[in-house]
Parts: C-alpha cells; structure tokens; sequence
C-alpha cells in the first residue's frame, strides 16, 4: 500500500528521482523526447525545402524557357567563387557532424573547438559571398539597382540583354536567401557554444547540437544545388 | 537517439563529397549537349542523399523520420512535375505556346 502511494505520487508530480534534468514532463523518456526532437526539426525542414523548392521550380521553368540566355549569363559569375564556397561548406558540415558526435560522447572541449571551426568556416562562406557580390556590383551586373546593371560587351550577346537579368535575379534572391540562413545557422551555433561552453551536453543529453546540425546540415543541401545550377550552366563556352 | 558514428565514416563522406564537387565542377567544362544537366543534378542528388543518411542520421533515425523525409522530396518533385507538365505540354495544343 505504502509503495503504490509512492508510485502514485511519484506519478503525478513527474519528479521521480530516476528523471534526468533535461527530461521534460510530456515525455516518456529522453529516447522519446529525442525522437519528437529530430522529428519536430525535420517537419520545419520540409517547410524550408517548400520554401526553396518554390525558387527552383521557377527557375526551372525560365531556364528551360531561355537555355541559350542562361548558358551566356552564366558566363558572367565566378566559378571559383562558388567552387570555393561548396568546398569551405562541405568542411563546415563535416566539422558540425563531428560536433555532434562529441556532444554525444562527452567530449566538452573537442565539441567547443569543432563548434568554433564550423562557425569560422560558415563565416569564411559569407566572407567569399561578400566579395563576389562586390565584384558583381563592380562588374554592372546587379539588375534592378540604376547604374549598377550594364550589358555589353563579347561575352554579352545584345539579344539577351533583358533575359540576363532574370538569371541574375534568381542568382541574388536564390544565393541571398541561402545567405540569410547562413546567418541564422551562425546565430544558432553562437547559442549552442554558449551552452557547451556551461557544459550543458553529454551522452544523456545532446539534442540541441544534434538538432541545429540538421538546420546546418540542410542549408549545406541548398549549395550543393545552387553551385552547378548558377555556376556551371555556361561554364561549357562552346554551348553557346 | 543514435548509435555513435565512427570519426572513419565521416571523414570518407567529406572525402567523397569534396571529390564529388571536382567531378561536378570538371564535368562542366566538357560538352555533353543536354547531359550536362543531368550529370550535374544527379552528382549534387548524390551528395545530398549522402548528407541527408550519414552526416543527418537519417540512416539511423525511425521509421516515422524516414518517411517523412521522403515525404518531403516527394511533395517538392509533384511541384516541380505538375508546373512543367504545364508548361510543357502548353506548345501541344493548336496554337499553344510555351510561354
């Protein structure tokens, strides 16, 4: 009688003394509540890929609608760039897997320097993007801004002129917003640091790392389709 | 929660990707007419199923995770199949055009 009282009070105030900290009272077990968590993540990145998804299906539809006008605008980005940003973000990931990884293990310092690393790489990202925005603005080649948007020259065949710029668009809306979650993502890891840095992670629990590794891990996906999609289309000269 | 992944795998998914982006970004330079695109969407699809099973633990996730995560790229290809079924098909009917 004694223990069913225990039980029972146990119960329904949820502090049994067996509940880690972290547990909160919706769930079972941390095994449930770390499940709902990657769920959770996941049913907010499918509404990100509806999100992008709506931008590339755009595109496509110009891009089949312009092929040879796209292949020559092209011309006008800077592969380097982009091949340079795929590789620093594909580093950054692979930083951010190990993050996640050490949390989970209870490795506080490898966690904060594997944190600290994907955070300078996801800033190097935004550092290159910058500089290529900067010579597009150089270059004449931002539509919609009078006086920064010129198309003349060799590589830029007088019929396309108003075309070019539609890529362009894309270009900046696509690899702005894509930008923008670059941000987010940063902002995100300032605050798992912070928490690390308090130690807040451990093989019990480690699903704030684990679940802004997805975020990162998804904007990492974006560039993975932006570069050959922006970058590569008339890196091929002879197509046009 | 997941299984811990060793440091190995890892790094040979990074490896494989980065030689991926080389690929992706060599392949551009030849002229294969329309195959280019297909080359260069199917290497970036393999990169991002790589990211997706390994560096997301989607490998490891349950069930109700993995469908929903194929729900997700299967409701993005009905947008993109049913908007250029549109499009496509417009230049079909007697003096249709495509745009």
């Amino acid at each position: 009688m004694a223990d069913t009282h225990a039980i029972a009070t146990g119960h329904s105030t949820g502090h049994s003394s067996e509940h880690p900290p972290q547990l909160r009272h919706h769930f079972d077990d941390m095994h449930q509540q770390f499940d709902s968590a990657t769920f959770g993540m996941w049913v907010f990145l499918l509404t990100e890929i509806m999100f992008f998804g709506g931008m590339f299906g755009a595109y496509t539809v110009y891009r089949s609608m312009y092929p040879e006008a796209f292949a020559a605008t092209s011309n006008f980005m800077n592969p380097a760039f982009g091949a340079a940003n795929t590789a620093v973000l594909i580093v950054s990931s692979l930083t951010m897997a190990l993050a996640v990884r050490a949390a989970h293990l209870g490795q506080q310092k490898f966690l904060q320097l594997m944190l600290v690393l994907t955070m300078i790489f996801g800033t190097a990202f935004l550092v290159i993007k910058g500089f290529e925005y900067h010579e597009h603005w150089v270059d004449m080649k931002v539509p919609l801004f009078p006086g920064h948007w010129a198309w003349d020259g060799p590589l830029a065949p007088p019929q396309y002129a108003h075309q070019a710029q539609i890529l362009f668009c894309f270009y900046f809306f696509m690899t702005g917003f894509h930008a923008v979650h670059m941000v987010v993502g940063l902002g995100i890891m300032t605050t798992i640091l912070l928490m690390a840095r308090k130690g807040s992670f451990g093989p019990a629990y480690y699903t704030p790392v684990e679940v802004s590794g997805l975020y990162w891990h998804f904007v990492d996906i974006v560039w993975i389709f932006l570069f050959p999609l922006l970058y590569l289309i008339g890196h091929t000269k002879n197509l046009i | 929660m997941h299984p811990v992944t060793p440091v190995r795998t890892y790094v040979l998914i990074w490896l494989t990707l980065t030689i991926l982006t080389f690929v992706t970004f060599y392949v551009s330079t030849i002229n294969l007419g329309a195959f280019n695109i297909v080359v260069a969407l199917g290497i970036a699809a393999i990169k991002m199923t790589l990211v997706i099973w390994f560096f997301m633990h989607v490998r490891t996730d349950n069930p109700l995770t993995k469908l929903f995560v194929f729900a997700g790229f299967f409701w993005m290809a009905i947008l993109l199949v049913f908007t250029l079924g549109d499009y496509f098909s417009r230049a079909w009917m007697p003096g249709g055009k495509f745009w």
